[in-house]
């Protein structure tokens, strides 16, 4: 049996991915579009789903379209932004209760698949323009998201250490883009931007659910129907590879209680690399669980800390690790932190941590494939790197990864920035 | 072994409540790898008044108790039982609320063994005062991190400012200085207390065998000596009806001040059918007043007071209830005013039946959304029976709500005197 029944299809303008299940009551669309992160574009490419799901042109308005997905059985029809790689991903997503499950026989489903494509290819406009009401309040909405980061300190320290550490690669940019920018972008500025996106942008759609790939393929190309032919979809290679000549130290300053440490270690090593899975074990043993180095010695030995734990960003090669801390502590966490990275270089990992971290891993996978967005995540990796790996052969990868390997991958692990948010007077 | 079928939802649920009085429910999902499982004990931060066990009068212990034993409670002689999980391929944790404990575990693996684990660490307590003395640094950095956390803050913020005494008002984690106070005598005294399987409840969903669950569950219980124990005794001042509070700002340095506002429930008494139906109508209600295909809502973005961070919630618990209406905006104060005045304007008006279908439909559709995660079903089945309801019950009632449910529930609910605001403004320094 392979635990995930993923089959795909090339349609006109769109990539569709079924993956057939009776697990869940629902349905989810989720649609996903692709570009290269750009400079000029990151604030644009930010608002745009914003104002995509606040009116289309038969639900011109927030409340007419609302309305529409209330009466389809409380359909919700969302949107998000990531960061993959060098890539900023906009997500487009409904998800629609199954007629199975209830008395009434309503078609939810096809109804979902029009409003999800007319959210996409019908958007309210007037000209050559979105309308200016929306794109007005959507911009009041996305400078309060961009300023909320600043007030959850994690995040804060998370988008600080980025900015630091990438400071001349695209990466650097906030994936809600800047808040100086959202200003200048007026309702003609972001309808071209949205016209070079329907015409440029890699798009594909996974839809999760207990209906057959064939009835899907045919709601596909009756209701996703593109303009005209599509351009190729642009590539960008890894700029990653730069070495670190010293490690950079930022300390900042701010009333809070607890002092916020971030570091951030380059890899080089992305999904579509033979080493990732052994990178992924590295990961483990250094941060990624509560038996991890980090976990046992910030925490479990030293009481430093409530939370120290590490995690990757799979297409950009990057280790992040992060802790809550006093802020007269800094010194002697930071020794700590870099003790466990040694540790693992000098081939400090026990039998039971190696297979400890490859039964947590294989666990997570399993687990993250039970639920749609976690699922979705997963195959949609493949579609980043433009490299294969089926869930089973990723378990069995893991289970063969050795020692050697896992030490051989923590030598090329390299500090980069260390980011520190303290309290105000409690040195 | 009992079997409960939910048609409508394609559900088996198995149930049975053992000797010892522990109620054990299984839930058979077998298209999923994960087996998820919580052990819960009907005990949380506003237990802290109450006769101990072989005890005749009754105690009062430092705030932060509940929670301090939930994280004391994984560690034993041999070592840390989050360890002992993980080299069984689960990840184990827990979490503790005003009213419940709960330890699980999820897992694709050995789910006998991980289940075992599950019960025998819960039920097999060991504290010593040095680990006692070493938590109370890591517990402290918990409560710091909360300390910072705006959302928290104007959320709690908001419960206090209703309860002149109950022990809701308090953090869970109660702190720095209370938890200091803490001793592994306190533990003990709590654990025994509290954690005695008829205070129990355990879930279990995934891709088990019902029949062979059950089975290890009560071979397990029964090598286990309980003895009978009498029913918990405990203690809470009177609560008036009334908020301690109408108001209260808290300065914090924050870039987008937040308002969140409450409805304090009355008579918190209600158990049972009568508590669902409750529940149910007040959201209800929440939704056709303020849900995102509404006047109000609309009103409220176009006039930027209010974010994709608003929401509304209602829970009632024995004791304790209250609506909350809140998020981050650009100004806390004409948020207030608009939003009380919004409710008042609602109850002038007849309910619509139109909106009432909308609302309804809405309410069903992301009900079964929630039902394709075993962590909700596991979660709120425990919280639910705990109250005397079920939550397979959920749908029907909603089927059954009419306008004059809700129109009773809004006249009784959404009074101004019981109304409550806190908000978060930015420090000026």
């Amino acid at each position: 049996m392979t635990l995930v029944d993923h089959h795909v299809a090339d349609l006109p303008g769109i990539t569709l991915h079924t993956v057939e299940t009776t697990k869940y009551k629902t349905t989810s669309l989720i649609l996903q579009l692709k570009s290269p992160i750009v400079e000029e574009e990151v604030t644009r490419r930010a608002l745009l789903p914003y104002v995509l799901q606040s009116g289309t042109e038969r639900f011109p308005s927030s409340k007419e379209l609302r309305e529409a997905l209330d009466s389809l059985y409380g359909a919700t029809l969302g949107a998000d932004l990531s960061k993959k790689g060098e890539y900023q991903v906009i997500t487009l997503r409904i998800d629609v209760a199954n007629e199975k499950f209830l008395s009434d026989n309503t078609p939810l489903l096809d109804k979902a698949f029009e409003l999800l494509s007319d959210v996409l290819l019908k958007p309210a406009k007037q000209g050559n323009a979105f309308l200016s009401d929306i794109v007005q309040k959507e911009k009041r909405t996305l400078k309060q998201q961009i300023e909320s980061i600043y007030d959850d300190k994690m995040r804060y320290a998370n988008k600080r250490l980025i900015e630091e550490m990438f400071e001349d690669e695209p990466y650097r940019f906030n994936v809600y883009g800047s808040e100086k920018e959202v200003d200048s972008i007026t309702p003609e500025i972001l309808y071209d931007y949205y016209k070079k996106v329907i015409q440029e942008d890699e798009v594909h759609l996974y839809v999760v659910g207990d209906v057959s790939k064939e009835i899907l393929k045919d709601f596909t190309a009756k209701h996703f129907v593109f303009p005209n032919a599509k351009a190729e979809p642009k590539r960008v290679a890894s700029s990653g590879k730069r070495r670190v000549d010293e490690v950079k130290e930022i300390f900042e300053e701010q009333e809070v209680q607890q002092g916020k440490l971030h570091m951030g270690y380059r890899t080089y090593i992305t999904y579509s690399d033979p080493e990732y899975l052994p990178l992924q074990v590295f990961n483990g043993v250094f941060g990624g669980f509560s038996h991890s180095k980090l976990f046992m010695n910030v925490r479990e030995k030293e009481s430093l800390a409530y939370y120290a734990a590490s995690r990757f960003e799979s297409h950009k090669g990057i280790i992040f690790v992060m802790s809550g801390i006093e802020t007269n502590n800094y010194e002697k966490t930071v020794k700590i932190i870099n003790e466990q990275l040694k540790e693992i270089q000098n081939g400090n990992i026990s039998d039971g941590e190696l297979e400890q971290t490859k039964a947590m891993i294989r666990n997570q996978i399993l687990e993250t494939v039970d639920d749609s967005t976690g699922l979705v995540e997963v195959l949609y990796h493949e579609v980043v790197s433009r490299h294969k790996r089926s869930i089973e052969e990723w378990l069995e990868g893991i289970e063969n990864v050795t020692k050697e390997q896992v030490i051989g991958v923590s030598k090329k692990i390299e500090l980069d920035t260390i980011y520190f948010l303290r309290g105000r007077g409690d040195e | 072994m009992e079997q409960i079928h939910f048609k409508q939802l394609k559900e088996t649920l198995n149930c049975k409540t053992l000797e010892n009085g522990l109620k054990v429910f299984i839930l058979e999902k077998k298209d999923f790898n994960k087996t998820y499982a919580t052990f819960t004990t009907n005990y949380g931060s506003v237990d802290n008044h109450f006769v101990p066990f072989g005890e005749n009068e009754p105690v009062k212990v430092p705030d932060g108790i509940a929670h301090f034993l939930e994280h004391k409670l994984f560690e034993k002689e041999h070592g840390d039982v989050f360890q002992d999980f993980s080299k069984q391929g689960a990840s184990a944790n827990a979490f503790t609320t005003f009213k419940r404990t709960a330890y699980l575990f999820s897992t694709t693996g050995d789910v006998e063994k991980n289940l075992t684990t599950l019960i025998d660490f819960v039920q097999a307590p060991y504290f010593t005062e040095k680990t006692v003395e070493k938590e109370k640094g890591i517990i402290g950095q918990e409560i710091r991190m909360y300390d910072d956390n705006p959302d928290w803050r104007v959320y709690f913020g908001l419960i206090a400012n209703m309860y002149q005494n109950h022990p809701v008002s308090i953090d869970i984690a109660g702190t720095v200085e209370s938890i200091a106070k803490i001793t592994k005598d306190d533990l003990y005294e709590c654990y025994e207390t509290f954690y005695h399987p008829s205070n129990m409840l355990l879930f279990i969903v995934g891709p088990v065998d019902a029949e062979k669950i059950m089975d290890l569950v009560e071979k397990n219980q029964a090598g286990k000596d309980y003895k009978d124990k009498p029913p918990i005794e405990r203690f809470f001042d009177e609560e008036p009806a009334q908020p301690a509070k109408r108001k209260e700002v808290l300065n914090m340095p924050v870039q987008t001040p937040k308002c969140y506002m409450g409805y304090k429930e009355k008579r918190p008494e209600r158990q049972g059918k009568e508590l669902l139906l409750r529940e149910l109508s007040v959201n209800l209600l929440l939704e056709m007043m303020f849900g995102k295909s509404t006047k109000n809502y609309e009103k409220l973005y176009n006039d930027g007071l209010i974010d994709p961070s608003f929401s509304f919630d209602y829970t009632e618990e024995q004791g304790y209830g209250f609506s909350m209406i809140g998020g981050d905006t650009s100004d806390p104060d004409a948020f207030a005013d608009t939003i009380s005045r919004m409710v008042e304007d609602f109850k002038k008006t007849d309910i619509n039946p139109e909106d009432l279908e909308r609302a309804r439909k809405k309410k069903i559709g992301s009900f079964l959304r929630a039902l394709n995660s075993p962590e909700f079903i596991a979660n709120q089945f425990t919280r639910y029976e705990f109250n005397g309801m079920n939550l397979f019950d959920v749908i029907p009632t909603f089927e059954d709500l009419t306008a004059a449910h809700l129109e009773k529930a809004l006249s009784d609910h959404f009074q101004d005197s019981q109304l409550t605001i806190c908000q978060v403004k930015k420090k000026q320094s």
